[in-house]
């Protein structure tokens, strides 16, 4: 855990979620959501102090090979399997604001489609050269970056032919607990992410486009791994100038 | 016309799915070697302050199943009622407590477990108390975007009756969802994702 101390922290409450903008509960099209999904009406309240506040992770955590999924679960000298990217870009708030010191987890299948992990099935070989998860603190102007292999597609049991495009996971940490975010980025040009029951839990087709990551021809580095550029958002908070202080402030 | 608020949309969520643990705890999913530790595994430590308790329940479908594949996040204020964040501006919190836990639902009968401290009181925005409570977050394959509740504590009976989020619960045999009864130093939170116990979740 760690502060910014040059720099008062805000304590505003978070901006209300646009509820429509994310998936609903119930997407029957993405069946184990039928169980698992609230029926009742979520209740509503303006955050307090408990979700503005939220824990903080400092770079002390971070290991030098974290944001290297290439080399942070090879064997010495060797290398994961598959095409070379680099992943960057920033985290933002709704208000377009840098959120720095963000802590960013992210995992995803190998350069065959395959996870490693236990209640994996598919018939694609595991690298024994990729472990698949990552993390990265974000600086001062927001950004974060890591390097991988870019996953390959794999077929789940849903439909009887369901297959999830190509994706790496991201899990979010904001300033507030109401920021915490769990989502996935897309490829650009990828004719999977359309025919895929989960993203398609997504109602609003730019709000889908807000999860494709382009190709950043810029950052691509010669000869050696091209970069995709994706930008998260996280929720925006209010200025806190003209509210009521709270007991003990 | 009129200036553009300029403001962005929030990223949509999508599910953590099925391998939430490669990502979240890698060594719980036996991927060791990367990390040192899965982060949020232990949150007090010798010196920290307050009563120890443990938390431990499920999280239950539709069906009646528990998840053995949720990854369970709380968040809670320290004895004092002080949360370890920089936007906490009331005081400094407890130096030898995070405040945060996280842990996997446990792939043979889904339990989750947190060996925490009781926290203390703090205040609701109008300067009311809110009565001591955990924040809980839930993520899992299936869920499309991860679920905020809060536990509150059975022996805390005075409190939980001046709390004003359980106060804006419509249906009162509902907030009984919230309360997690006590035994020894053990509360149970099972918290229904469907049905007649459906536990209360908030857009917060």
């Amino acid at each position: 855990m760690s502060d910014f101390s040059n720099q008062k922290p805000e304590t505003g409450a978070f901006f209300q979620r646009d509820r429509a903008w994310h998936a609903p509960a119930l997407t029957p099209g993405y069946k184990t959501s039928v169980l698992r999904s609230p029926q009742k009406a979520l209740l509503s309240l303006d955050g307090t102090i408990s979700e503005i506040t939220g824990p903080v992770f400092g770079h002390s955590i971070l290991g030098e090979l974290d944001n290297d999924l290439i080399h942070n679960f090879a064997k010495p000298g060797e290398s994961a399997i598959g095409e070379r990217i680099i992943v960057h870009g920033r985290v933002l708030d709704e208000r377009g604001q840098p959120v720095r010191g963000a802590l960013l987890e992210f995992w995803q299948a190998n350069a065959g489609g395959r996870y490693r992990h236990k209640k994996e099935t598919y018939l694609a070989p595991l690298d024994p050269n990729f472990g698949g998860c990552g993390r990265a603190i974000t600086g001062e102007d927001g950004s974060y970056r890591f390097r991988t292999v870019k996953p390959g597609p794999y077929p789940w049991p849903n439909g009887v032919n369901d297959w999830r495009p190509a994706h790496i996971h991201f899990s979010i940490f904001g300033h507030g607990f109401a920021q915490r975010l769990i989502t996935q980025m897309y490829f650009e040009g990828d004719p999977m992410i359309w025919k895929c029951p989960i993203v398609t839990t997504i109602p609003d087709r730019n709000a889908i486009e807000q999860l494709i990551a382009p190709l950043d021809w810029a950052n691509t580095i010669p000869m050696d791994a091209r970069a995709y550029k994706f930008d998260i958002v996280l929720r925006g908070r209010r200025s806190t100038l003209f509210e009521n202080r709270m007991e003990g402030n | 016309m009129v200036q553009d608020l300029g403001y962005l949309k929030e990223s949509p969520s999508q599910t953590a799915g099925p391998y939430v643990h490669i990502g979240c705890t890698p060594n719980f999913a036996g991927i060791t070697g990367v990390y040192d530790t899965d982060l949020g595994t232990v949150m007090v430590n010798d010196r920290t302050l307050g009563e120890r308790i443990t938390v431990r329940g499920r999280v239950i479908d539709g069906a009646g199943a528990p998840l053995k594949d949720a990854l369970v996040e709380i968040w809670q204020a320290d004895a004092a009622g002080l949360y370890n964040s920089p936007s906490e501006l009331r005081g400094t919190a407890d130096p030898n407590f995070t405040g945060w836990g996280r842990c996997p639902t446990s792939a043979d009968d889904g339990i989750f477990t947190f060996e925490t401290i009781k926290p203390g009181r703090a205040p609701y925005k109008d300067g009311r108390r809110m009565a001591p409570h955990i924040t809980f977050w839930i993520v899992a394959r299936g869920i499309n975007i991860g679920l905020h509740t809060r536990m509150y504590f059975a022996d805390e009976a005075e409190a939980n009756a001046e709390d004003p989020l359980l106060a804006r619960i419509e249906h009162r045999h509902r907030v009984a969802t919230l309360v997690a009864p006590r035994e020894g130093s053990v509360y149970t939170f099972d918290i229904h994702l469907q049905g007649d116990k459906e536990t209360v979740f908030l857009d917060i």
